[in-house]
């Protein structure tokens, strides 16, 4: 096994391998290499349906395919499933709550080369947004299948968030367990709580490095459920540590800082210091440039989480 | 047709439109013009043309129906409420709080409603995925849908219109509601869609102009859309908006607006009275 995979390419592999324990029907809209759906495809080409680069309307068609009771993975870029047809997964997905699953890769800023029109740095607080969504957003290929799987044993509408960038593996298999709605506790620490997400789980724990070399604790807690959130592991960690920061790759409005931000002004009302995308467009560039360009480094983070500590009272 | 089963489709669509105005009366809101404009094509969709049961309304091979243009809800409600889905005493509870009968139709909660249709577009690729799932595993249910004509301004429909063809979906009949009027004005006016019926066949639909308040016409469209083989079936259904009731007949007023007291007893008495 390599030491690193996109999390967009355990997605199809994961389609392509669940494809023959579910029936689950997956659509694309011209972007099946790209989504890598296209492995699904090669191995059950009568259940893959290319939507062509209508998104809006493959929403749709996913929301009355899953009313006759199949399972449709309707796949896009993350700006397209969560932007262009937010209307659509928003009254004819989410309102009735029918079971489509929403593969959206590509999502945040190492999208890379493409720059801002692609690069989706909004779509978990649109998805949020959504009553009864289930927002999940694996860190590694291991969780990415874990994601996958759990998404076909929920019943309802669940947005899968992939990256095209390839991430460490975090996890051994033997070891892991994938349960929608529980974060997973990475690092015990006592001085501050890193929460974070997806590509910036493993740069969390770098962070955790940093902090360690100067004497500080750091608690690393991965969600790879947005919503729901593990409010009670969040609030736990920050009633023990006073100081929290998340770590996210997307805007820093309405993702996963402000979901924090949220939980626990009602319950353990703490500093929370937000590293993501800061209420800005992304732009073209190799992806470790933009990561540094952006601030979604372990050096920000770890700066953050003195931020934070400096807040406690 | 037979005088039996005109009389008694006749009576249904009778049933259908008074249900509906009862309806937007009770509730002070909701859209009568294009309710009353597709109340015949309902009243043979659900008396005559599809494989429902009342009974069993979630049953596997039924025939599917999405309302596309769901702001006519008053009249899909009308028309369960004859085919006995519910009780028709809920139809005066329409839009009210405590309802199960929403503003616009809610597969959720409403029995029959096979989807959740309101915002324009959206219903006619939702009865697109049924066709394509039926297609998929080898089922004969049929899929229905109605689309407005002004529907027919937003983008996404012809995007359906493109898929229904390329996956050359014949189990889906969509009726194009072609009153001609919309919230602003005459569709020609306010952004001209048509010629629907080109349009329909350019993108690749086997089309059938009818007159939408004849029977024999609707019954010809329908046999003809179950023959035709690799093509979905477009039927431009020319009808008028308010059908039945003098003065909201052709009047754009009537899109979105609740009789008073005094409209509402001239509509029943018009309805009521006509053969």
């Amino acid at each position: 096994m390599a030491d690193k995979i996109a999390t967009r390419e355990a997605y199809g592999n994961a389609l392509a391998e669940l494809g023959e324990k579910y029936d689950i029907v997956v659509l694309d809209a011209d972007l099946a290499e790209a989504t890598k759906t296209l492995t699904f495809k090669k191995k059950f080409p009568e259940r893959h349906f290319d939507c062509g680069i209508a998104e809006g309307n493959m929403m749709a068609v996913a929301a009355g395919i899953a009313s006759t009771g199949k399972i449709p993975f309707a796949s896009s870029f993350a700006m397209f499933a969560a932007g262009r047809a937010f209307e659509q997964v928003r009254n004819c997905i989410g309102y009735p709550h029918l079971n489509v699953k929403i593969g959206a890769t590509h999502a945040g800023i190492s999208v890379g080369e493409d720059g801002a029109t692609h690069q989706c740095n909004e779509d978990i607080a649109l998805m949020r947004t959504i009553p009864g969504m289930v927002i999940l957003n694996p860190a590694d290929g291991l969780e990415a299948k874990a994601a996958v799987e759990a998404a076909i044993l929920h019943d309802g509408p669940v947005y899968l968030r992939f990256g095209r960038y390839a991430v460490p593996y975090l996890y051994d298999e033997a070891n892991y367990k994938f349960e929608i709605g529980k974060g997973i506790k990475l690092a015990e620490g006592s001085d501050v709580t890193i929460v974070a997400t997806g590509l910036m789980v493993h740069i969390a724990l770098e962070a955790k490095e940093l902090l360690a070399a100067e004497g500080i604790s750091a608690e690393v807690i991965n969600i790879h459920t947005i919503k729901p959130l593990d409010v009670e592991m969040i609030t736990e960690s920050a009633k023990k540590t006073g100081a929290v920061v998340t770590a996210e790759e997307h805007n820093i409005i309405g993702g996963l800082g402000g979901a924090v931000c949220e939980a626990l002004a009602g319950t353990c009302p703490v500093p929370v210091v937000r590293v993501g995308v800061e209420d800005k467009f992304g732009k073209s560039g190799k992806v470790p440039a933009l990561l540094e360009e952006y601030g979604l480094t372990a050096a920000n983070i770890a700066a953050k989480a003195k931020a934070a500590i400096a807040l406690k009272k | 047709m037979e005088q039996a089963k005109f009389s008694m489709l006749t009576e249904k669509a009778r049933e259908i439109r008074l249900g509906a105005v009862e309806a937007v009366f009770s509730a002070s809101s909701g859209h009568p013009g294009g309710s009353l404009s597709i109340a015949d094509i309902l009243s043979y969709l659900y008396f005559e043309e599809m494989n429902v049961d009342p009974a069993d309304p979630k049953k596997a091979d039924r025939d599917r129906f999405v309302l596309s243009k769901g702001h006519t809800a008053p009249a899909l409600y009308a028309t369960l409420a004859a085919r006995g889905y519910f009780d028709k005493a809920l139809l005066k509870t329409l839009r009210q709080v405590d309802s199960i009968l929403q503003g616009h139709p809610d597969m959720k909660h409403i029995p029959g409603v096979d989807m959740s249709t309101g915002s324009l577009g959206l219903g006619i690729s939702a009865a697109c995925g049924m066709a394509l799932s039926a297609k998929a595993s080898k089922d004969d249910y049929r899929v229905y849908t109605i689309v407005g004509d002004g529907e027919s301004e937003e983008g996404q429909v012809w995007e359906a219109a493109m898929f229904a063809a390329h996956y050359k979906l014949d189990n889906l009949c969509a009726f194009i509601d072609w009153n001609g009027l919309q919230i602003d004005g005459k569709i020609t006016d306010v952004m001209n869609p048509t010629p629907l019926d080109e349009k329909f066949a350019a993108f690749g639909w086997n089309v059938i102009v009818i007159d939408a308040h004849d029977f024999d016409q609707i019954e010809a469209a329908c046999k003809a859309a179950r023959e035709c083989k690799g093509k979905p079936t477009a039927i431009i259904a020319k009808s008028v908006k308010g059908k039945g009731v003098s003065f909201m007949e052709n009047q754009a007023g009537w899109h979105g607006k609740a009789p008073n007291k005094e409209q509402y007893e001239q509509a029943v008495a018009e309805l009521t009275a006509s053969v």
